[in-house]
């Protein structure tokens, strides 16, 4: 039942089209059937959906197609162009008081992630340079409180903590504490409420009014369905939101509440969870969001991921070598160290078009196993080895297996493969010499 | 026509909230068996009202039409239903339609009420548990969806009904998760097997076989660490604390439930797919049915998926957590 890849439906819908020149009524009116499902299959709002498709619709009907688009690709182009803009079109960030402390105050629905965010968001601004004072203001949920100071033991931030008193004399004094002591920001963790119980919405009226925040972030479960737009509606209309924070983004929901929301109410997405880990909390960018929504991969994200992780000297470094010596396993093992530091290679995967949501990835993980072998048969090689694999005959393979608590197989199969990619990089090198970098790295594990 | 439906809903808001508290303060009465069906409905008030209201509006004094059909499949995809389940859903009715000739907008309504109590009827089961001591209950799900809360409740009905009942702490990763379920422990009054946080899951679960098969319980209930359902390694690992179990206690567990939340949309069966090849899943828990989340997920799951939902979550309470029943669901639905 998964709609999968939105950008290939759509290649495969208008195939059947033979239209040339400009897009038509019919072709965009196909194209956007599919377009619609893609958006409810991921929890856009309705009203939102049906807006945004009269919106491309308009926009795309009689529009030239370009020589070097498809017609499919035209209308993705455009829808992608649309959704972005729908959705902020750039990322805002955190505003900061002039004259700090900066209060944050973190609210939502029950069990939407609050409190591992709010330890997230002082981790994060506390790499910025900052001085972040967490506060346990959640005094309902049974452990919460305990919850925030193993957070806060585990990032090395204090946590203001009263037990539980009146969350509205937490804040309060929590505010002077922080003030006492130094701290720029201070980040209110607040308790799980719907946004229909009043008395505990007035609570943090009464919070809002005590500690005049600078920022009052929902935080929102991307899996929400269609609600997500009344609670975000309510909550703004009741303490006037500044922010969310989309979390659980590491599953596989396609996050439409994101979309929703923004477009309804117009608060702005300001950050993104995506790991369980405290480092996991990235600025929001709504470009890669609308590619997400699609289901069109985010390639950007991994272009970035790579560009930060490379040693941008190594790589030069390692191309004239390459272009001098060819490619050999030493190489090839401090490749493969770059590669890890990008990250968890089942991220990376997802990130790329097409391969997030292909029904065969789904729940499949790159093997990163099968990578610590490939690097326990290198390291088990003489320097000798490594520099001519060619002189590695059988002795050789049988003493490297045992080395590396691998199969003679393991290590003919590491040797064939290794000897395909420097057949492959010989005619990269040769054909484009200054190929960019990043193609190096992919055909490596194509 | 259904945009404005939409906005005179919202408009509506404020007073709803007002009802709302009025209806939460009456729950704070002690519980009889009358009134479980009452505190059904209540929880649903915010479901009935946006649901069903908005299905009333429509269908009143309208004539069956594409326009008509059109809406009613808006309404049922802001609640979750989801589009393939609505597909079924409005073809069905259209089926009715031309077999009855009938023209009256309010037909549909009755007849989407049959339709729906068919589905959800068609895969309605109660919490099964055995006589042999221990039955097992293990308690899955995505973070935050509400396993503990629920484990909480659970373990107060169970041990009202007069069962001796063990809580085994199997979230040994979410910072706290441990401290959490032993309040609820010690509020409801049953016995817990703790580790340390960040210790082996797998250990805890044969640790709770173990104890109360010693301890002579009744049942015991296994909580886990919430995990997304796309996560490979943390699936396995979920696998294994399964098979830990069933290897002790030398047979199939009695439930294996899921835990999702109301508001959680389609993405609800992804959870429910992914987890299941996992663990076997017996049923679902759906938690939070007292938002404004209309909680049509629980269709789409029916359909799709053929799962049975269990329990249901309607309040904040530890006496708010219900068998599900399809007829009593729909009713208050449509009460």
């Amino acid at each position: 039942m998964s709609f999968g890849n939105l950008a290939s439906r759509l290649q495969e819908t208008m195939k059947k089209l033979k239209s040339r020149g400009k897009l038509t009524e019919k072709d965009v009116d196909v194209a956007l059937r599919e377009v619609r499902l893609a958006l409810l299959e991921a929890d856009v709002h309705y009203k939102v959906v049906k807006d945004f498709v009269n919106t491309v619709k308009s926009r795309a009907i009689g529009h030239e197609v370009l020589n070097s688009l498809s017609p499919a690709q035209q209308v993705i182009k455009i829808v992608d162009q649309e959704l972005a803009a729908l959705m902020g079109g750039t990322q805002s960030k955190i505003a900061l008081a002039s004259k700090p402390p900066t209060v944050i105050m973190m609210v939502g629905l029950q069990g939407a992630g609050k409190t591992t965010t709010s330890g997230k968001l002082a981790r994060l601004l506390h790499s910025q340079g900052h001085r972040p004072l967490l506060v346990a203001a959640d005094v309902y949920r049974p452990a919460a409180i305990k919850q925030l100071m193993v957070l806060g033991e585990q990032i090395n931030i204090p946590v203001f903590e009263m037990g539980e008193d009146d969350p509205v004399v937490i804040a309060k004094t929590a505010f002077q504490h922080g003030m006492s002591h130094g701290n720029d920001v201070i980040i209110l963790d607040t308790a799980g409420r719907l946004h229909i119980d009043t008395e505990l919405m007035d609570e943090l009226k009464n919070i809002r009014k005590e500690t005049q925040p600078h920022e009052i972030l929902l935080v929102v479960d991307a899996m929400t369905g269609q609600d997500a737009v009344n609670v975000a509606q309510s909550f703004n209309e009741q303490l006037g939101l500044d922010g969310a924070i989309l979390t659980k983004l590491d599953g596989d929901a396609r996050g439409g509440a994101a979309l929703s929301i923004k477009s309804v109410t117009g608060i702005p997405i300001k950050y993104v969870a995506i790991s369980e880990k405290m480092d996991g909390l990235e600025v929001f960018h709504p470009d890669r969001m609308a590619s997400r929504i699609l289901g069109m991969g985010d390639m950007l994200s991994l272009i970035e991921k790579a560009e930060a992780s490379f040693d941008q000297n190594k790589a030069k470094e390692l191309s004239d070598k390459l272009q001098k010596d060819g490619f050999t396993l030493e190489d090839f093992q401090e490749q493969l160290e770059q590669v890890k530091k990008m990250g968890p290679l089942n991220q990376l995967v997802g990130m790329m078009p097409g391969m997030g949501n292909l029904k065969q990835l789904q729940g499949m993980e790159v093997d990163e196993s099968h990578l610590k072998r490939i690097e326990a048969i290198i390291r088990s090689m003489t320097v000798e080895e490594r520099r001519h694999p060619e002189i590695i005959a059988g002795s050789r393979r049988k003493r490297i297996a045992r080395g590396s608590g691998t199969r003679v197989q393991d290590v003919n199969r590491l040797l064939k493969q290794f000897e395909q990619t420097r057949q492959m990089m010989k005619q990269f090198t040769s054909i484009d010499k200054k190929s960019k970098k990043g193609k190096k790295l992919f055909s490596l594990f194509q | 026509m259904g945009w404005k439906n939409i906005f005179s809903h919202r408009e509506k808001t404020e007073t709803d909230v007002e009802l709302q508290t009025e209806e939460i303060e009456e729950i704070a009465e002690p519980i009889s068996k009358s009134g479980l069906f009452a505190r059904l409905k209540q929880g649903l008030t915010k479901t009935r009202e946006g649901f069903v209201g908005k299905v009333e509006q429509l269908v009143r004094g309208r004539k069956i039409d594409d326009e008509l059909f059109e809406e009613l499949e808006e309404i049922l995809i802001q609640a979750d239903v989801g589009v393939p389940t609505t597909m079924m859903l409005t073809e069905r009715l259209r089926l009715r339609v031309s077999e009855s000739k009938s023209t009256e907008g309010n037909q549909i309504q009755v007849w989407l009420k049959e339709e729906i109590v068919q589905l959800l009827q068609a895969n309605n089961e109660t919490l099964v548990l055995s006589d042999q001591k221990p039955a097992g209950i293990m308690v899955v799900g995505v973070n935050g969806a509400g396993k503990t809360t629920t484990i909480g409740k659970l373990a107060h009905r169970l041990s009202n009904e007069g069962a001796k009942v063990l809580l085994g702490a199997g979230d040994t990763f979410r910072a706290a998760a441990i401290e959490q379920l032993r309040v609820w422990a010690d509020r409801v009054g049953v016995d817990i097997i703790a580790h340390n946080s960040g210790s082996d899951p797998a250990a805890v679960a044969f640790d709770t076989v173990a104890a109360a098969r010693a301890r002579d319980c009744n049942v015991f209930i296994l909580d886990t660490a919430g995990r997304l359902q796309t996560k490979t390694n943390l699936m396995a690992e979920l696998g294994k604390v399964h098979r830990v179990v069933i290897r002790e206690l030398g047979r199939e567990l009695d439930e294996v439930l899921l835990v999702v939340d109301a508001t959680t949309g389609q993405n609800a069966l992804s959870q429910a797919k992914l987890f299941s090849e996992s663990v076997p899943l017996t049923g679902i828990v759906l938690t939070k049915l007292d938002g404004t989340a209309k909680g049509g997920i629980i269709l789409a799951l029916a359909h799709e998926l053929k799962l049975p939902v269990k329990l249901i979550g309607v309040g904040e309470t530890y006496t708010d957590l219900q068998d599900f029943d399809a007829k009593e669901f729909a009713q208050a639905l449509f009460a």
